[in-house]
């Protein structure tokens, strides 16, 4: 059967349509995502529990205890963003050195075959569920880093930030280092070759060559693996504890932005409470961190482009 | 038809200084990339201060040849060296198993294709060869730097500006960066893959101009598929077809009077 050049032509109309619809619908949905996130945030600001705009806003960046659930309300964030933080920043002091030698040795060292054989693991590594890691960090890590530390007699209680840090460094390991290698192979062999035509070893290549001309992909890997950490819900929500406080000791409980809203979304506060509200404005803050960190990234993978 | 003679008049080459003694031998040498036999018994010598040119149609396995004096082969899976590329005054076989290909490229030089400066200041890309041979001091490095510069005919035009990004040279500059590059470690051999392909005429011939001047002080073989800069430039030509060498022998008497057929027909433009 042979279609006429307008049947034709209809169809791919329609076909046109339906793929961008399609596609509409995925950019509706995160628009409608952020909608939400920014009403529900402008609900809590002019909630007359909080003061009011501007006065809760004010609040929010100046106080420094985070408890809108008890009977006396104070709603600064810094607590949560410190919890937040403190998290990533453990998690990265184990990605970053871990991730370089990761995709140092499958880029430069490891033969094809082994790295085909890896790559697949650290893949399988991503997709075990992170709440596995959470009972990880709590049952396993934790305890450790008690044997290890209390001789010496330093307290680690049960909740702490330094066990799930640590857990959320490992798990965005594979991530990272995946991403390194990528930004690896995109050094162009006459770069390497004309160091081994020096005389140069391979750790030497490696470190002094190859790394140099990826950095933009290199700090870009770590920034997407830090917004990641900042963004990690269940291992912190199950083993850092719900303890918002300004601090740097990593062997306290503390909350992250994550962990409050996982607390209150699971616990029966009213709907459209203010206590229920707060979580939206914790989400928003962690929207912005985390799309600031990510555009960033994003701008440094472009310029990766420039040899 | 091209006539080989025409080529000799616009010869470069200064008279060679002392006697050609032997720098390199290449004896009964075999290369396969896994099951492919690319070269075939292999055998010639390289002299000493010599430029020495390897010619021959595309695929021949010139620069295969090359590659194989400073074991570049070895940073691919698959490639196997038999027979003997012997180095002197020491004897060493390039190519043995037990020679460290570490050792060998701090001694054999190499100029590739394409330049290929590394992405930091021009300082930077002709210390580096001299800090990973653990150089740390200043002053050394400063004097080694100008001199490299100086001797690739580079270092007037980039003194004022050596702090700058190498990809901020024009192409020609950059392939002078990469000479001096490799003559900054003082090599005894420098290696040259067709360094000429990709410039324009005026650096082409500012290249070959100071390919001549270099060996005064160093061993040089060239690979180009250029006659005209073989004849121009080498005291030496080595003619290889399909893998194997078909002629060796002095520049003027492969382009004036070649014994083989074969090396005739190349040089007269007949195939290739």
């Amino acid at each position: 059967m042979t279609l006429s050049l307008g049947a034709k032509k209809a169809i791919d109309v329609a076909l046109f349509l339906f793929l961008m619809l399609m596609g509409a619908v995925s950019v509706f949905v995160t628009f409608a995502i952020v909608w939400v996130l920014v009403v529900d945030t402008v609900r809590f600001f002019t909630h007359p529990e909080g003061g009011g705009f501007p006065i809760s806003l004010i609040r929010f960046f100046t106080e420094t205890q985070w408890t809108p659930t008890f009977y006396n309300k104070q709603i600064g964030i810094w607590p949560l963003v410190n919890g937040t933080f403190l998290i990533a920043f453990i998690s990265m002091l184990v990605a970053v050195p871990l991730g370089i030698l990761v995709a140092v040795y499958l880029s430069e060292y490891a033969s094809w075959k082994v790295r085909e054989t890896v790559k697949p693991w650290l893949d399988f590594l991503e997709a075990v569920p992170t709440v596995v890691y959470g009972y990880f960090a709590l049952l396993f890590v934790t305890p450790i880093l008690q044997k290890v530390l209390e001789p010496f007699g330093i307290p680690v209680e049960g909740m702490n930030a330094l066990s799930p840090g640590i857990v959320i460094g490992v798990m965005i390991l594979p991530y990272t280092a995946s991403m390194i290698e990528d930004a690896f192979k995109g050094v162009p062999q006459y770069l390497r070759e004309a160091s081994y035509s020096l005389g140069a070893s391979k750790l030497r290549t490696a470190l002094l060559v190859v790394l140099p001309a990826a950095k933009s992909g290199v700090l870009s890997a770590y920034l997407l693996g830090f917004s990641r950490a900042i963004g990690e819900t269940m291992v912190v929500a199950v083993a850092a504890g719900m303890y918002p406080q300004i601090t740097a000791n990593p062997l306290e409980p503390i909350q992250t932005i994550t962990g409050y809203i996982v607390q209150v979304a699971l616990g029966d506060l009213p709907f459209n409470s203010f206590e229920y509200l707060s979580i939206f404005a914790a989400g928003f803050m962690l929207f912005i961190i985390t799309l600031i960190l990510n555009s960033i990234a994003v701008y440094l993978k472009s310029k990766a482009v420039g040899y | 038809m091209v006539n080989p003679t025409k080529m000799l008049e616009e010869r470069k080459v200064s008279p060679s200084t002392g006697n050609a003694n032997l720098k390199i031998e290449v004896k009964n040498f075999d290369f396969y990339y896994g099951s492919y036999h690319a070269l075939k018994g292999i055998n010639f010598p390289i002299y000493e201060k010599r430029v020495t040119a390897i010619i021959g149609p595309s695929g021949c396995g010139k620069t295969t040849l090359l590659r194989a004096f400073n074991r570049m082969h070895d940073l691919y899976a698959g490639a196997r060296y038999e027979g003997k590329i012997i180095m002197y005054p020491d004897g060493i076989n390039l190519v043995d198993k037990n020679t460290d290909p570490l050792r060998v490229r701090m001694r054999i030089g190499m100029v590739f294709q394409k330049p290929n400066p590394f992405p930091k200041s021009i300082y930077e890309n002709v210390a580096y060869g001299l800090k990973i041979r653990g150089i740390k001091s200043k002053k050394l490095l400063d004097e080694a730097v100008e001199r490299a510069l100086n001797g690739a005919a580079l270092w007037e035009e980039v003194k004022d500006r050596l702090h700058t990004n190498a990809y901020s040279l024009s192409g020609g500059q950059q392939q002078r960066l990469c000479i001096a590059r490799a003559i900054a470690v003082e090599p005894e051999v420098l290696l040259f893959d067709e360094p000429t392909s990709a410039l324009d005429p005026i650096s082409t011939a500012k290249i070959e101009d100071l390919i001549v001047e270099l060996k005064q002080r160093v061993t040089i073989v060239i690979v180009t598929h250029n006659m005209q800069q073989a004849a121009r430039i080498s005291d030496y030509t080595a003619f290889m077809y399909l893998g194997e060498l078909v002629e060796f022998g002095p520049t003027e008497k492969i382009f004036t009077k070649p014994e083989k057929k074969l090396t005739e027909d190349y040089i007269t433009g007949r195939f290739g």
